[in-house]
């Protein structure tokens, strides 16, 4: 046995050098970025500059509709995810491949579609404006940048859900019904807790990206919320400051640890799955 | 354990691979040039014209802004022979040494510029050894005649209330501070931070009024009439007045930004002689007469304005502007790490509001 | 009854909401005029003058080559790392399943930047290769995402039991492991390729002169105006794929796995 483990330990090692070069030691260039000014020496300021009154208030900002957008995204999934699992057993390829569709067309394409059906004389306003409804005013503001979250990230959530439900045992559903309990009880105390994995890889793989979105806030909110992304982005573009944008995501990276630490409580087994 | 040997070697067969590119195409028989350009900032057909001439073949690259094309050019990831920057941009890449001097001896074409435009590039190219002019144009107001009736010649009309969630103003930290420095009668390269500070605190003030920052999408949202009033590049004017026979464009009565985008060799350019022929190209007048009529920026090159066949064009003070005539133009110049700094500092302050 | 109707409405009105812009985009490939904000008339010409157009050619090319190759790589290193993690102790695999998930949950344009200058001290010249590199990176942590739990969920007495029988190893991992894991490989394998499919910012630090994919082609042109052949390739894409997804689904294939767990 000795043998064969160690030679599938073995196996692991063109990841391991793998992650060791494209992964660890750019880490490491960002951290050397994050903790030295231009000269090079070492400093703390650009870390300590998220305390600046426009940088809280960009990762307040960010924070803020990011878990809105989390929010929504999980009370949307969540039945969703119930009734296409009740539809059909054989349709299971078919449906995550309809997620998934959309996601191939270019995103910047269609969040600029977007722009097209929320404007005041866009699509959305123009059947509204048709059926003598008051207009949609949500384009150029944080709302308008939720939906685009949402939108976005919405085939994020679903998936992981509807994979941790579609592998609950119906049997214990059965069993559960058998002995007395309604839809309700059976909701709370078997299938919201047994698909709590697929939940925090749901909220996962949608909180942290949502976090550090920029281009949404450029299109959908007219630029004119400055949420952490853009403040990161700009730094390395606009302003050519790396050690300020490196220090700022190093700080970004605190919650990345937070979520490892809430997966390792929550998902022990690392039974979430994305798909 | 036969199968690791295996996927050893299909990984790395396919780094092999991978590696050596196989997007490499054959080389020209006079080598090649390596360009890196805006997007949509050339006409195709005058690479191909230029590739059939010369035998040189063209690498193009192309950038969306001159932020997002310094990184990499200070990197030196890629080593490039020609790059299209503009006026602000020219200058820090001088400063900090990453240009070579031009051999106008390979450039004869470059007589077809104007000499004005050569005058007016010495406020970020102080001796005319860096660059050559390409396209150049000012800044104004595009408005919608029929849903302004007040008269437009101020850049004061931005902050009418008028028009709240009607205005458009430019998503760029250069910019927006152009249009409130201008307004208040400073200096659009002014580093005086009392200036700066006013002119920070009206656009704080105007935020509430203003539907969205954009930068492309001002061209669509104002053929769209979805605004009223946006900031907006002079040659992107004559394409939406095109598309929508509403709008006018004029440039404000306390000035604005004169910009010039040129063809500069960065100093790592591994073809500076095939570079210099690139460039020499570009000047010649049929060929920028092609250029300006498939970007509708102006052309510096007045022997290709001259064989302009629309008068309408080849004398509209949209594209062509005297600009002699004002007297409160001005050309962005590079204001040092510290002044890009300060100016960020306050445009975060500005939209985090 | 109503139950029923009910579900079928929420699930018609999410979908509307997923396939509203795709509409959008799609209608917008048969507008005449090039600006989004009017329609400028029905034609057809963009989608002629789509395969003329060498750039953007070159561009779908790179894109799918891109994406075919960084998903296989990944899926080929992910499955084994797989392997490898499930016999490491369990502090070990926390560690190892932490550093995995770095580039993802990492922002894009600091991923991005970071492999540009680690290629740059590398020495490394860019083109389709770094661009591969990057990919592949981004790329492996969906794959593991995707196979562990199912990994998780094997049954070892069933390994254990073909290696009593007289399996080799090898014949083993074939024979048992691998088609319980499939499901696992294949997501993560369209994972990959749908992540490379839509990368713009990594893409655009760590590709060299001259080679686009179809995202950094889109981005350039950002400042003058998306192309409406971008929106008549899109929508073939698109089309493509759907068709691709009728035909399948139309095809009896699937063998169900019983999920039934057995203690």
């Amino acid at each position: 046995m000795n043998n064969a483990q160690l030679k599938k330990k073995l196996l692991g090692t063109p990841y391991f050098l793998w992650s060791l070069i494209f992964i660890l030691i750019p880490l490491g260039m960002v951290f050397y970025y994050g903790l030295t000014d231009r000269s090079g020496a070492f400093t703390l300021n650009n870390i300590i500059s998220i305390t600046t009154a426009e940088h809280a208030k960009a990762l307040w900002l960010a924070l803020l509709l990011s878990l809105i957008a989390t929010v929504l995204c999980l009370l949307l999934a969540y039945p969703l995810a119930m009734i296409l699992c009740n539809m059909g057993v054989n349709q299971h390829s078919f449906i995550v491949l309809i997620f998934i569709l959309p996601m191939w067309m270019n995103f910047l394409l269609r969040t600029m579609a977007w722009q097209t059906l929320l404007e005041k004389t866009g699509v959305i306003n123009s059947i509204l404006n048709f059926l003598h409804l008051p207009a949609l005013r949500i384009i150029n503001t944080p709302y308008a940048i939720v939906l685009g979250m949402v939108y976005n990230f919405l085939p994020f959530m679903v998936l992981p859900i509807y994979n941790a439900l579609s592998k609950i045992d119906r049997s214990i559903i059965h069993a559960a019904k058998d002995l007395g309990a309604n839809n309700i009880q059976v909701f709370f105390k078997i299938t919201l807790p047994l698909s709590v994995p697929g939940i925090i890889s749901g909220i996962t793989m949608v909180f942290i990206p949502a976090l550090t979105t920029f281009v949404i806030s450029k299109l959908l909110g007219g630029s004119k919320v400055l949420l952490i992304g853009n403040v990161i982005e700009e730094e390395f573009t606009q302003a050519s400051n790396w050690h300020l944008g490196s220090g700022l995501s190093i700080v970004l990276m605190l919650f990345i640890i937070v979520n490892m630490v809430l997966s390792a409580i929550f998902d022990k087994d690392g039974e979430g799955s994305f798909l | 354990m036969k199968k690791t040997p295996i996927y050893v070697l299909l990984l790395t067969a396919f780094f092999a691979l991978a590696l050596t590119g196989c997007g490499k195409g054959a080389s020209g028989e006079n080598g090649e040039v390596i360009v890196y350009n805006w997007g949509e900032y050339i006409d195709p057909d005058t690479i191909t014209m230029f590739e059939e001439e010369t035998g040189i073949k063209v690498v193009y690259d192309e950038y969306e802004t001159n932020e997002i094309m310094y990184p990499k050019v200070e990197a030196g990831a890629t080593a490039y022979d020609v790059l299209c920057p503009s006026d602000y941009m020219i200058q820090k890449l001088i400063e900090n040494d990453l240009l070579q001097e031009i051999n106008f001896d390979n450039i004869p074409n470059v007589k077809n510029i104007g000499q004005q435009y050569f005058d007016q590039s010495q406020e970020f190219d102080p001796e005319n050894k860096y660059s050559v002019p390409y396209c150049f144009g000012t800044v104004g107001i595009l408005y919608n005649k029929t849903m302004v009736d007040d008269p437009v010649d101020s850049w004061s009309i931005l902050w009418d209330e008028k028009y709240a969630d009607n205005i458009l103003m430019q998503d760029s930290v250069r910019d927006a501070f152009m249009v409130a420095l201008k307004l208040k009668g400073y200096s659009m390269n002014t580093l005086d931070e009392g200036e700066l500070n006013e002119a920070k605190q009206i656009l704080i003030d105007q935020k509430p009024l203003v539907q969205a920052y954009v930068i492309d999408q001002v061209r669509d949202k104002m053929i769209g009439n979805e605004a009223a009033i946006g900031v907006i590049y002079s040659g992107e004017a004559i394409f939406t007045q095109r598309e929508n026979a509403d709008l006018e464009y004029v440039i404000p009565k306390e000035g604005t930004n004169v910009w010039i985008d040129s063809w500069v060799i960065p100093k790592n350019a591994p073809n500076k002689e095939n570079a210099e022929k690139f460039i020499d190209f570009m000047c010649r007048e049929d060929v920028a007469l092609k250029n300006f009529e498939y970007i509708t920026y102006s052309t510096p090159n007045d022997a290709a304005r001259a064989l302009i066949e629309d008068e309408d064009i080849k004398n509209s003070r949209i594209a062509f502007p005297d600009l002699s005539q004002y007297n409160n133009l001005e050309t962005f110049h590079y204001l040092g790490a510290d002044g890009d700094a300060l100016y960020n500092e306050l445009w975060k302050e500005v939209k985090a509001e | 009854m109503i139950k029923t109707t009910l579900q079928r409405i929420y699930v018609t009105l999410i979908f509307i909401f997923l396939y509203a812009p795709i509409v959008t985009l799609i209608v917008l490939s048969f507008n005449a005029s090039k600006t989004r904000a009017k329609w400028g008339g029905f034609t057809t010409k963009w989608y002629t003058s789509l395969f003329r157009n060498e750039a953007i050619m070159n561009a779908l090319a790179n894109t799918l080559l891109i994406a075919f190759a960084a998903s296989i790589v990944s899926t080929l290193i992910g499955t084994i790392a797989c392997i490898a993690i499930m016999n490491l102790k369990k502090r070990s695999r926390a560690i190892v399943m932490g550093i995995t998930n770095i580039p993802m949950l990492n922002a894009e344009i600091v991923t991005g930047i970071s492999l540009m200058l680690l290629f740059i001290s590398m020495g490394l010249k860019f083109g389709l290769g770094t661009i591969l590199l990057a990919h592949i990176t981004f790329c492996i942590p969906y794959v593991i995402l995707s196979i562990m739990p199912r990994m998780k969920q094997l049954n070892p007495y069933t390994y254990e039991a073909a290696l009593d029988l007289g399996a080799s190893p090898v014949y083993g991992f074939y024979k048992v492991v691998l088609p319980e894991i499939m499901p696992g490989i294949l997501s993560g394998f369209l994972m990959a390729f749908t992540m490379s499919l839509d990368d713009f910012i990594i893409t655009h630090f760590t590709k060299g002169a001259g080679v686009d994919t179809l995202s950094t082609k889109i981005y350039t042109e950002v400042k003058k105006g998306i192309k409406p052949e971008m929106y008549a390739l899109s929508t073939i894409i698109f089309v493509t794929v759907l068709v691709l997804l009728i035909l399948v689904n139309k095809a009896p294939t699937d063998k169900q796995i019983s999920k039934k767990k057995v203690k």
